[in-house]
């Protein structure tokens, strides 16, 4: 090994806590990268690998009867490659030992051949028999949740009746891989069941014989999906389709895209952010740590050493702190980034995993790193090495100070010379100053970042549980019914209040843009569900016109006033233009409002109604469940305060862990920025440090002058970091948002204090290593040396 | 010139680097008298500045026994000498040692503020010379300036003894003898008990006694009956 080399292997040993700290910064931005990128694109390839070997429908539409004789047609359609006709309903469970009702989808598989798409996976037990009433196979996850096993059973009311069924089996399906029950924000799979029938028994129980409900098809690579769903809703209008679905609205996918989207948003801003972090104070501590060995280069120099080899020799130094970093970065975010997934692929119920390492991550994060590291170094190095040898070898000459302008106007009268000598130092170097605040305000920042989540998702489920939604249930008919089933559900055992609800398919469009949503029509009086400001303020709907929630007016590029083409799928299927009135806040999934009676009146059939938002004794709640039980005109009712815990639980699920691997890492981030920061400031200050010693200033006093400055650089970082964590949230709330679900942008101020405290309790350990290393200041070495 | 200020007892001091033992001093005696300037005379590594250190309190002795009037400083912690430091004694190095975010007034307003019975900055500074540079930062200052500030730093307090440690060691030989002028002005003056550090023998003319150092130990000690003013010194 030649000198150099054993000086580089020494100097590393020499320095190793300044050098693990700094690998350690740059081994949190290689992680997260690797992290979340990768858990996110094995996500991605699990589920593409999951949809293709299952062949997962592009297309999916549902209807009130027709005949199977329309199958031909629909396969002549250009571009169809496969046809699934079937029959579905929604129905009621009555499961055993479940006080409340439970809902379920009954849904039919081929006899005698197998499903050509969507096909299901057994997990366990085997399909139903062919034409039996009485077997059925239900989804895996409904299963556990309820302690299902192969010959368990559970009742049913299938059209009107009562049903005791079997389970011979459990399946996966990928259309299920998210079930959500009618009615439902988030799955609740002990709640929500998927029921799979034998074809021949459940056309049969639901009155379908020689008629399906509903249809999936597999199209052709390249193929146009619209032209497709315009044909198929041509052919099915009549037979009372609610018009035909492409895939991405496809329940179940969208929910996974749009939970894989927010996965997505955060890989694509919140790493990228962690890794120029990182690289941005590697170059500046490498660049402070150099400099301190300008009297070693320029001796490098005078005995003959080139400028270039005293740069190599120096940037080695730099590349092996950044290979320990990345190294370090690699293993952990491999080994994260594999839990990471493992925990997401168990929430999504995918039957099989795919990790894979992906090499441009791997690449790209360990680039990234050492440029910015080398950067530094060079940055360093080469002010010095251009330097004559003797000049080098001199202390830099002293810097020029100048009064500050607080000084000369008599504001710094009352502080020490210390304190203003910690000023001075400050202010007559702008550049490191700012950017040490800089890097302690982005440590602040990634903490704020990191936390904000919180903020929103109980702000969220405060005004939507709280202010919007203050119903104990809602529920779900089969059909739309006259205004006289309210009667009937006000006089439900325990019913202390019924209101009406309709909600209507329909597609708006505006100008070039068309969406399929729903519109909800809520009565003039209603006080359960309600239109809300996001300060929680009730929108009083107008007599007539579209309220729309943000999402969907700027889907629509649509603004108070405008004029929305509506067009209903379903009922006499009329189309009117109605003015947009006003346009409110809304985060789940594409809604609009309408007055409830202004949405029958343009509907045209009258009063109707879907659903009912009721309010429950508690005391009752035995009686009305047995009760609904017993209706056979319910497919499901929907408990609040089981969407509302559900909804925590999906929360925690997909993105509790994530934000708890950046909070981690943002925590050593913190520690590795102003443990370096410091740790420089005082080797840079050594000489004058101990000076202040021999004169016989005391340790404390002398620990005070940097003090002054690490404090005034923290108290500036904190509203810098603060700004900078709003801005980072801003751009995940942003990529975040999607048609099922948006993230309002609520940051508390106890986000801002953790934040903030974090970072402190970082300054107040590295103060005390600073301050230990103060009251060993060695006097004598000090004064002796030139600098 | 009768009343001893330090005393040292057979001193010795071990530096342990490793498994290597130095010896920087081994078994020196000495005494100082108050008033008197002394200049220890000796090469590099003879463990003069090894003895200034420990009579300044900067450093403590490995055995023997130094003492300040009555003070034992062989015994003293770590608390004590910075406090022996502040009230008692004033350092001058060759590396001046000036803080370059303060002005030449507040380097020595540093000291004043923290002394018990200090002279006004300007007042230390116009000893030395300076009145007219009071508002320089030091790299505005030439290197016989700022040395010059460095001793109204180390007087402003009224220092009972004035540690030199190769106070011209970094100056051309004129402005080396305006620095020792300020010295010798600041020891007529105040009477300020004044040891100089030196390895230039050019220097000993202008003190009541000269130590010479070989070896860790103080081999010879010779009284000048007449001094030479620093402007008739040579080197």
């Amino acid at each position: 090994m030649r000198v150099l080399d054993k000086k580089v292997v020494r100097d590393l040993y020499r320095m190793w806590a300044q050098a693990l700290a700094i690998a350690l910064v740059m081994a949190c931005g290689v992680a997260t990268l690797i992290i979340s990128t990768g858990a996110y694109r094995s996500l991605v390839e699990t589920r593409d690998a999951y949809y293709d070997r299952h062949r997962f429908g592009d297309i999916y539409a549902t209807l009130k009867r027709a005949p199977l004789s329309l199958k031909d047609r629909i396969a002549q359609i250009p571009g169809v490659a496969a046809v699934e006709l079937r029959a579905v309903s929604g129905v009621l469970l009555d499961i055993e030992g479940m006080r409340e009702p439970a809902a379920g989808y009954a849904l039919s598989l081929p006899d005698y051949r197998d499903a050509v798409v969507n096909v299901p996976l057994v997990r366990r037990g085997r399909l139903p028999t062919p034409g039996s009433t009485t077997e059925i196979a239900v989804n895996e996850a409904f299963a556990k949740a309820n302690g299902f096993e192969v010959g368990s059973t559970l009742k049913a009311i299938l059209d009107g009746t009562k049903q005791t069924l079997r389970i011979s089996g459990l399946v996966m399906s990928p259309e299920f891989i998210y079930a959500l029950g009618p009615g439902d924000m988030f799955p609740d799979n002990r709640r929500f069941g998927i029921l799979f029938f034998s074809e021949h028994a459940l056309r049969g129980l639901l009155d379908l014989d020689g008629a399906f409900n509903d249809v999936t098809l597999r199209l052709l690579k390249g193929t146009n999906e619209q032209a497709v769903i315009d044909e198929l809703d041509g052919l099915l209008g009549r037979y009372g389709g609610t018009g035909a679905i492409a895939r991405k609205d496809q329940l179940s996918n969208a929910f996974i895209d749009g939970e894989l989207q927010q996965l997505q948003a955060m890989a694509r801003v919140i790493p990228p952010i962690f890794l120029l972090v990182s690289a941005f104070l590697i170059n500046m501590i490498l660049s402070r740590l150099i400099a301190l060995e300008r009297e070693q280069i320029g001796l490098f120099k005078a005995v003959g050493y080139s400028s270039f080899a005293v740069a190599v020799h120096y940037i080695k130094l730099v590349i092996a702190i950044s290979m320990v970093g990345i190294a370090i970065g690699f293993v952990a975010g491999t080994w994260m980034g594999r839990g990471l997934f493992a925990l997401y692929a168990e929430f999504f119920h995918f039957p099989f995993l795919i990790f894979r390492l992906h090499t441009d991550i791997y690449v790209i994060a360990a680039g990234v790193s050492v440029v910015a590291a080398v950067a530094g170094g060079i940055r360093a190095v080469w002010s010095t090495v251009v330097l004559p040898p003797a000049v080098a070898m001199q202390p830099p000459a002293p810097t020029v100070y100048r009064r500050l302008l607080s000084e000369r106007i008599g504001l710094l009268k009352p502080f020490s010379r210390l304190t203003v000598m910690g000023l001075r130092h400050l202010v007559r170097r702008p550049l490191r100053s700012a950017l040490t605040t800089l890097g302690m305000a982005f440590a602040v920042g990634l903490m704020v970042t990191s936390l904000f989540f919180n903020d929103s998702t109980e702000f969220l489920i405060d005004w939507l549980y709280f202010q919007s939604e203050r119903q104990d249930a809602v529920i779900t008919f089969t059909d739309e019914r006259g205004p006289s089933v309210m009667q009937a559900i006000g006089q439900l055992p325990g019913v202390l209040r019924a209101e009406p609800a309709r909600e209507v398919a329909v597609t708006m469009r505006h100008g070039h843009v068309e969406r399929r949503l729903g519109i909800a029509g809520k009565a003039q009086n209603a006080s359960l569900s309600r239109v809300v400001t996001i300060d929680g303020e009730k929108v009083v709907l107008a007599e007539t016109g579209l309220t729309l929630s943000e999402r969907v007016a700027s889907l629509l590029k649509a603004r108070r006033g405008d004029l929305i083409e509506v067009r209903f799928l379903q009922g006499k299927r009329r189309t009117a233009e109605v003015p947009v009135t006003d346009i409110v806040p809304g985060f789940f999934g594409l809604t609009a409002f309408m007055d409830l009676a202004a949405l029958d009146r343009l509907a045209g059939e009258g009063p109707r109604v879907s659903g009912a938002n009721v309010m429950i004794d508690p005391m009752a709640l035995d009686t009305l469940y047995g009760a609904i039980k017993t209706i056979p005109n319910i497919t499901n009712l929907v408990l609040l305060d089981v969407s509302r815990q559900k909804f925590g639980e999906t929360i925690d699920e997909n993105i509790t862990i994530m934000m708890t691997v950046y909070v981690v890492l943002s925590i050593v981030i913190a520690f590795g920025v102003v443990y370096n920061s410091a740790r420089i400031q005082l080797s840079e200050r050594a000489r004058e440090l101990a000076s202040l010693r021999v004169l016989g200033f005391t340790p404390g006093e002398v620990f005070g002058v940097l003090a002054v400055e690490l404090g005034v650089i923290v108290a500036l970082a904190q509203p810098v970091g603060w700004l900078i964590g709003a801005g980072i949230a801003w751009l995940v709330v942003n990529g975040a948002e999607n048609d099922l679900f948006r993230l309002p942008l609520i940051i508390n101020t106890d986000t801002f204090a953790i934040g903030s405290m974090v970072t402190l309790t970082a300054v107040l350990a590295s103060g005390f290593i600073i301050w230990r290393r103060v009251q060993q200041l060695d006097m004598i070495r000090v004064l002796k040396t030139r600098e | 010139m009768s009343v001893p200020v330090f005393t040292v007892e057979d001193v010795t001091k071990i530096y342990r680097t490793g498994e290597v033992e130095v010896y920087a001093l081994r078994g020196a005696n000495a005494v100082l008298y108050e008033g008197e300037l002394a200049v220890m005379l000796g090469p590099s590594g003879s463990g003069k500045s090894t003895l200034l250190n420990i009579l300044g309190g900067l450093d403590v002795a490995t055995s023997g026994r130094v003492t300040f009037r009555d003070t034992d400083l062989t015994s003293a912690g770590e608390r004590q000498l910075t406090r022996f430091r502040r009230d008692y004694v004033g350092f001058v190095f060759q590396f001046y040692n000036l803080i370059p975010s303060l002005t030449a007034l507040e380097n020595v307003a540093l000291v004043t503020e923290i002394s018990r019975d200090p002279m006004r900055p300007q007042e230390a500074l116009a000893m030395v010379d300076l009145a007219d540079r009071m508002e320089h930062f030091p790299a505005q200052l030439s290197g016989g300036e700022q040395q010059r500030v460095a001793i109204a730093r180390a007087i402003a307090k009224r220092p009972d003894v004035l540690l030199c440690d190769e106070p011209t060691g970094a100056l051309d030989s004129t402005t080396g003898i305006t620095v020792l002028k300020a010295l010798e002005t600041i020891n007529d003056t105040l009477g300020t008990t004044t040891a100089i550090i030196t390895h230039n023998a050019g220097i000993q003319k202008m003190a009541h006694r000269v130590f010479s150092f070989v070896d860790g130990k103080i081999v010879n000690m010779t009284m000048n009956d007449t001094r030479l003013e620093p402007e008739e010194l040579t080197w």
